[in-house]
């Protein structure tokens, strides 16, 4: 089971001071908060990609070749790689040079991205999201596995001889998840290629997120790549805590009511009870993401969304240091407890070159007894 | 016994409001043609003012309450609708629109409707025309050609003043309501919220190879 941090990178006023920080500031922030995570035990840092204000993050990889300098085990990702408006070639070379510059630890999260300007600011329509995200991914699975690749589509220009550099580390694609709120062609493409689908889980009422996540598994085992109990899934999620609840609620409560995506809506407390959001002692949140298994299956990521809202530095550090050192140990424990031997663990570089040489040498068994 | 199932939609913001007044008046006369032909109907009527927040908050997180999705739900797949709002600044109240506007844009493609509007007066009527029946014929509802509205005055006129007295008016809109929910099987179908589009492929379908 993999632990970790989600951030969409956004540049907030803290309401409760009403300071910005710079976006200078921001930036630094968050390669201080991706090292965090590393320093606390967790497993896992995914940074959003957008191109549009207050959100910084345009040039994801650079960000995460930095982190990964500056850490040891760490494993980058993203959430999302626009697969929609971004060139999947350019995207096969990116993130096959993080791949070698962090000696594997890289994976990515797909998303369509939901911002309508963004589409036509990269030449593109969002009404053919769907078609856009399918062909643009057929096309990057390609440039990752074949050599010299011939292609030709109906969105970007025709390939012919051409090879992405560099090749993927050890000949093995990066593990590739796909994020999707409520799209079953999302669920059906990750069920597809035996790839990884993600639930953000922030937004909706989980039931929502539990049917979408039942049909990507019912879909992983049909297209053969194991029971549907072995697909590999991710979940989002939202905490803040303090020793005492009543005090994670007093904090909280100005970021929540001013936060960019849900505030001046609903409140606080209802929010927390249709969405995973928890807010409250650092027990209440073991006890919340420990029944998650519950609702959704045993599965393999789950991610924490900390460090949005305008919540300043010191605040993001202190909860990811209280998840790190009295959630996460405990929810390692609680997920460990009879889950099933054959439910994979969360996908790494070292198991996927693994299940390559495994299937290589079945592949040669096979041979050797034909002859 | 064949049943259906329609649902009411009142927009009114008072308590008592003449819009909730309008729609259970078109509610019951519906029910009665229906039961006249033999078809037992189960009515839902819903008070947009008991989930103004509700729909707000949709509107500003994107996902419905769980209270608010259940109401969908019965709207959306009910065998009829009849959706009656006040007229305010010369069209449908905000909250009645904003409670289409959580809708989705599929969710009542050919669903009999049936609008009312109610105004303080009769200069308004045409609202019914010019708002109410193209945003239902956009979302791909089926609406009666009778539209009911009451003007304040319209509550004292008896049936014996005039052909298009309100209760006659009623009763056309009802009649043509009844005859459209006889044959709608939408309370008895099961969606597949995973239906992908026909012809559907997860590796593309535009030739790329």
């Amino acid at each position: 089971m993999q632990f970790g941090i989600f951030t969409v990178g956004d540049v907030t006023t803290d309401p409760t001071n009403g300071s910005t920080p710079t976006e200078h500031q921001r930036i630094k922030n968050i390669l201080t908060i991706a090292q965090k995570v590393e320093e606390v035990g967790m497993d896992v840092f995914a940074l959003g990609e957008h191109h549009n204000p207050p959100f910084i993050p345009s040039s994801p990889t650079t960000m995460l070749g930095y982190i990964a300098a500056k850490t040891e085990k760490l494993l980058l990702s993203t959430a999302t790689t626009l697969i929609t408006t971004n060139d999947p070639v350019k995207i096969a070379e990116d993130y096959a040079m993080l791949q070698h510059v962090a000696d594997g630890r890289v994976d990515l999260m797909m998303g369509r991205g939901n911002t309508g300007p963004v589409y036509p600011w990269f030449g593109k329509d969002i009404r053919e999201g769907i078609p856009l995200a399918i062909e643009n991914y057929a096309l990057l699975q390609r440039l990752w596995k074949e050599d010299v690749v011939d292609w030709s589509g109906k969105f970007r220009t025709p390939l012919q001889g051409f090879t992405s550099t560099p090749r993927p580390l050890d000949g093995v694609a990066p593990f590739v998840w796909h994020g999707s709120i409520r799209t079953p062609e999302i669920a059906e493409q990750a069920a597809f290629y035996g790839d990884g689908f993600f639930a953000n889980n922030i937004f909706w009422p989980k039931e929502h997120y539990m049917r979408l996540i039942g049909y990507y598994r019912q879909r992983f085992e049909h297209y053969g790549h194991g029971t549907a109990s072995q697909a590999i899934v991710g979940l989002g999620g939202q905490a803040f805590m303090r020793k005492n609840s009543q005090d994670a609620v007093n904090e909280f409560r100005p970021y929540f009511d001013n936060a960019p995506v849900y505030g001046h809506g609903p409140t606080l407390e209802e929010f927390a009870e249709q969405t995973p959001l928890t807010v409250g002692s650092p027990q209440q949140v073991i006890d919340r993401y420990a029944s998650m298994r519950e609702y959704f299956g045993d599965y393999q990521r789950q991610l924490f969304l900390m460090d949005h809202a305008g919540l300043p530095l010191t605040t993001v550090l202190e909860q990811i240091d209280i998840l790190g050192e009295e959630v996460v140990p405990v929810l390692r424990k609680e997920f460990a407890k009879n889950r099933p031997a054959d439910v994979p663990a969360g996908p790494t570089h070292e198991s996927l070159v693994a299940a390559r040489d495994a299937s290589l040498l079945a592949a040669d068994l096979i041979k050797a007894e034909v002859k | 016994m064949t049943t259906r199932r329609i649902a009411v939609l009142s927009a009114g913001l008072s308590q008592p409001s003449s819009t909730r007044l309008l729609a259970d008046r078109l509610a019951q006369a519906t029910l009665d043609r229906l039961a006249h032909d033999g078809i037992e109907t189960t009515v839902d009527t819903v008070e947009l003012r008991d989930l103004a927040h509700d729909v707000t908050n949709n509107l500003l997180t994107g996902f419905a309450s769980p209270r608010l999705e259940a109401i969908v739900e019965r709207v959306t797949s009910a065998d009829g609708l009849i959706a009656v709002t006040p007229i305010y600044t010369t069209s449908y109240s905000g909250l009645f629109k904003s409670f289409v506007d959580v809708l989705d844009p599929q969710a009542i493609t050919g669903l009999p409707v049936l609008i009312g509007a109610t105004g303080g007066s009769e200069r308004h009527s045409l609202a019914l025309d010019y708002a109410m029946r193209p945003l239902f014929s956009y979302l791909h509802a089926v609406v009666v050609p009778t539209g009911v509205y009451a003007a304040s005055g319209d509550w004292g006129t008896g049936a014996d003043a005039s052909a298009s007295a309100l209760p006659d008016r009623i009763e056309r809109a009802a009649g043509e309501l009844a005859a459209l929910v006889r044959h709608s099987d939408r309370s008895e179908i099961v969606r597949d919220p995973f239906a992908l589009p026909a012809g559907f492929s997860p590796v593309g379908a535009f030739g790329a190879q």
